[in-house]
């Protein structure tokens, strides 16, 4: 399944520490963990992308004539399902922050080694049910399980799919409790609080949310397998039940999902902005404190996907205030990072393109967003085209990007190898484009009143979806290019120095790659975080 | 930094990755009380739904509530307040370094978990041969508003089988730090394992102190002690 | 590492035994106090006398009361998102009947 890379240096690192399939399957070091969910991770990405690619193929015209409305369905529901639960969830926390985290607070591995390694293979067993559904006929409810729909309608796999989500929350939660408990107690000597990189903060919030919130949508899938199963009514009116009942219990985790999706990638882009600036970010801890804002706030305004369910009018009031006020600790953020930037020494290497990238296009998600939390505005918008362009805006043009930025700015620290600097910001050029061509003709489609989820549409839709399917080809070629550059770098790329962008951190400090037990000696921590002036000014890049 | 600590037998207790015993101590209890705070909020979704239908349909609550055995619910809570007491002893032993005691503690804890599960199977099989089980063959005789009654057992056997569960897995985990204890391999020093399934242990039974009440005390001025 | 049994409060057995009778006396004034016709005090009573059973355990049982500050955060912080859950779904349930549904 892996093989490790070619030996980088004489040295041993902990690529070449050990060898043999057995030593990647049965390792403790989180940094092969890392790896090892950075490939599986890839793999479900390509999935996902495969159907929406679908997607767009199908809408580039108005008619229905790639596929029946049943398989539709079946297609937008696996996009989804594979892009949050197996994608956007695990992809940064459980690549780069399993990867970073001990290495930034100076500990030899995160506090629970084993519970790590079965993180992976809750995930991949939770990924076999999710493979299962999909080679057996797919489900059709879209990724959000609505009853009754789902308990009493539905033709598709409803119950192999709710059990692949339940189990993939467990790997989520034990990733969140060592992510916790490592922070509190594994940091290095001298490594305070307000010493931590913004990356850790960010983390610490993830990992709260996915602590809080993702044993609640455990249960609401067992109570849906249960209904689904054994008829025993929960939500089905028919069983008496309460079907917004559901979608509360539901969004109590699924809306701060969509934070621990993007809260990661905020941590990146603060490291990758302040990094490329050469400068300490501006107002670190209004950056350290709002992640935390955020993973609070973020659970007091599920109740804004409720607008039009059947919700007291009441909550709805309350809850669209509520979401306003998410905004502040969002853009709190990209004023900050802005702000770093202003008079800083910005240098455009590849992660910070995609950095830049994601400022821009999580500020178009964000407010957006503001257009959808104020209720009136919502009754008209929901489901239609403007909200698939809203979300996309926050986990495409967001999460991924933090992904893309963090991946390019750490992959010579996790493989020790440089990447084409060509080829890697034409790719952050060509996702930048597509992107916005895929997206924002949503946005107007949206407006105009086209609903989400059909596979039919009228004619004078046309132009708008096909921009977007256009878009979505460069988009597309944007991403598999990465794919190509990063896998040659693995045995061709320039071999990268313990620190080839001149970044602070504990995590630059050892060698690139670092040693099974990352550092030689446990660092001692004397200075604040983002300390330029330790750092030699006249960095060299290679490859 | 890293000092390795050998105890007396040559068991090393401590991990490689941590520079001390009490930064690994430290990393397993909080480690134990976040994932026990997974647990609040994986009950907490039934809770939910528990106060939603009773608020809703309080008639059909009630009458429900009363088909349950109050007697059969009292004795079993009582039975699980021994369990968490001979627990906390077990681990008071464990801290003191006596381990036939602890032996002891740890057994009586798991008999009477058993005596527990047995009670809930009994009330289980009522349920089953008085129709009370929802499905196709319910009938509640007696029951008010019979269209949601339902509902009150989805929640009842919801959440008690949850908790049951829990029981179980418990049961599994304390018969194997029964036949570790009784191999000596916890010392006055090192005993997390028992410490934490204590933890555990203690949960679950607060989960039953709530559902005591929430599911056999509706209601029952009209119908008494029985 | 000589400071290492410092860590583990010993907790007098007698207060195990004070804790463990309370908990069984409270349990039979629960079962007892269901029967007394409160109205819709019923339930609150209920409720109270479980809640105090279940700070006896978490404090005494569980060792809460001479745990470090951050368990005690931890706990405060699992009840504190139990209680949005229920009390913020809880206020939509209990508010939508005030405003008729139009067409119905």
């Amino acid at each position: 399944m892996i093989t490790a890379p070619a030996p980088v240096k004489e040295t041993k690192n902990y690529l070449n520490a050990q060898t043999g399939l057995k030593s990647w399957l049965l390792t403790g070091d989180h940094k092969r963990i890392a790896v090892m969910y950075l490939i599986v991770v890839t793999a479900f990405f390509a999935l996902g992308g495969v159907f929406a690619s679908l997607i767009r193929l199908e809408l580039a015209t108005p008619a229905g004539d790639l596929m029946e409305s049943n398989q539709y369905n079946k297609v937008f529901t696996m996009h989804g399902v594979l892009m949050v639960f197996f994608f956007l969830i695990p992809s940064i926390p459980a690549t780069l922050g399993n990867f970073l985290i001990p290495l930034m607070i100076g500990a030899k591995d995160l506090a629970f080694p084993k519970i790590n390694l079965l993180s992976w293979y809750i995930y991949m067993l939770g990924g076999v049910f999710t493979l299962y559904v999909l080679l057996t006929g797919g489900v059709d409810t879209g990724w959000t399980f609505y009853t009754p729909f789902s308990t009493s309608y539905s033709n598709g796999y409803v119950v192999a799919a709710g059990l692949g989500i339940f189990i993939n929350g467990f790997s989520a939660i034990l990733t969140g409790l060592n992510f916790i408990v490592t922070i509190h107690r594994m940091r290095a000597p001298g490594l305070t609080w307000f010493r931590l990189p913004l990356f850790v903060w960010a983390h610490y919030a993830t990992s709260a949310i996915m602590i809080l919130g993702t044993p609640v949508v455990a249960v609401t899938l067992f109570l849906l397998v249960l209904e689904r199963g054994l008829h025993i009514g929960f939500f089905d009116p028919a069983y008496g039940g309460d079907p917004v009942l559901f979608q509360h219990l539901f969004w109590f985790y699924s809306h701060p999902a969509v934070y621990i999706m993007i809260l990661p990638s905020m941590g990146v882009i603060s490291e990758v902005i302040s990094t490329f600036s050469s400068k300490k970010p501006f107002g670190y801890t209004f950056i350290a404190f709002s992640s935390v804002a955020i993973a609070v706030f973020g659970f007091l305004v599920w109740g804004h996907h409720l607008f039009v369910a059947g919700q007291s009018i009441y909550a709805g009031l309350v809850f669209s205030i509520l979401s306003y006020v998410v905004a502040i600790p969002s853009a709190i953020k990209v004023f900050n990072w802005a702000a770093t930037m202003y008079k800083g020494r910005v240098r455009l290497e590849t992660p910070m393109l995609y950095a830049l990238g994601f400022i821009g296009l999580f500020t178009v998600g964000g407010l957006t967003g503001i257009f959808l939390s104020s209720l009136g505005m919502d009754v008209h918008l929901t489901d239609t085209y403007f909200v698939v362009a809203h979300f996309h805006y926050v986990m495409v043009g967001g999460a991924l990007l933090g992904y893309l930025a963090g991946l390019h700015f750490w992959w010579p620290k996790i493989f020790g190898r440089m990447y084409s600097q060509v080829w890697s910001k034409v790719s952050a050029a060509l996702v930048f484009v597509g992107f916005n061509l895929t997206f924002f003709p949503q946005f107007l489609l949206g407006y105009m009143g086209m609903p989400r989820r059909y596979h039919v549409y009228p004619p004078e839709f046309q132009v708008f979806n096909v921009l977007s399917s256009a878009g979505a080809s460069v988009l597309a070629l944007g991403l598999i290019l990465p794919a190509i550059y990063l896998t040659w770098s693995l045995k061709h790329g320039a071999i990268a120095s313990a620190n080839p962008w001149g970044a602070t951190g504990l995590e630059w400090q050892t060698s690139s790659p670092p040693i099974s037990e990352n550092f030689e000696v446990t660092p001692v921590v004397t200075t604040e975080a983002y300390d330029y002036s330790t750092v030699p000014q006249e960095v060299v890049h290679v490859g | 930094m890293a000092s390795q600590v050998v105890p007396h037998e040559e068991v090393v207790t401590l991990k490689h990755h941590f520079a001390n015993d009490e930064q690994q101590l430290d990393a397993s209890t909080i480690g134990m009380w976040v994932f026990l705070v997974t647990e609040i909020m994986f009950f907490g979704g039934l809770f939910l739904a528990y106060f939603a239908y009773r608020q809703a349909y309080p008639a059909a609550f009630a009458s429900a509530s009363n088909k349950t055995n109050l007697w059969l619910g009292a004795a079993n809570t009582t039975v699980l307040i021994c369990s968490s007491l001979t627990m906390a002893m077990a681990v008071h032993s464990a801290s003191l370094g006596k381990r036939t005691l602890l032996v002891l503690f740890l057994i009586l804890t798991l008999i009477l978990g058993g005596v527990f599960l047995g009670v809930k199977a009994y009330e289980y099989h009522d349920k089953w041969v008085h129709h009370e089980v929802p499905g196709a063959h319910f009938d509640c005789e007696g029951c008010d508003d019979a269209g949601h009654a339902p509902l009150f057992f989805s929640l009842y056997f919801g959440m008690t089988g949850l908790h049951a569960t829990h029981m179980l897995v418990g049961f599994v985990i304390l018969s194997i730090i029964i036949v570790q204890a009784s191999r000596g391999k916890f010392t006055a020093k090192w005993y997390t394992p028992v410490e934490m399934f204590g933890l555990y242990w203690h949960f679950v039974d607060i989960v039953w102190i709530f559902l005591f009440p929430l599911l056999y005390l509706i209601d029952r001025s009209h119908t008494g002690l029985k | 590492m000589s400071d290492h049994n410092e860590q583990h409060h010993i907790v007098p057995i007698r207060v195990y035994i004070a804790v463990f009778l309370t908990l069984i006396a409270m349990t039979w004034v629960t079962a007892y106090v269901s029967t007394v016709d409160l109205g819709r005090l019923n339930i609150f009573v209920a409720l109270s006398i479980a809640i105090f059973k279940a700070s006896l355990v978490i404090l005494f049982f569980m060792h809460v009361k001479y745990g470090t500050k951050l368990t005690k955060m931890i706990v405060l912080a699992g009840l504190y998102w139990l209680l949005l859950l229920l009390f913020i779904a809880m206020a939509d349930l209990w508010t939508r009947g005030w405003m008729g549904v139009p067409g119905r």
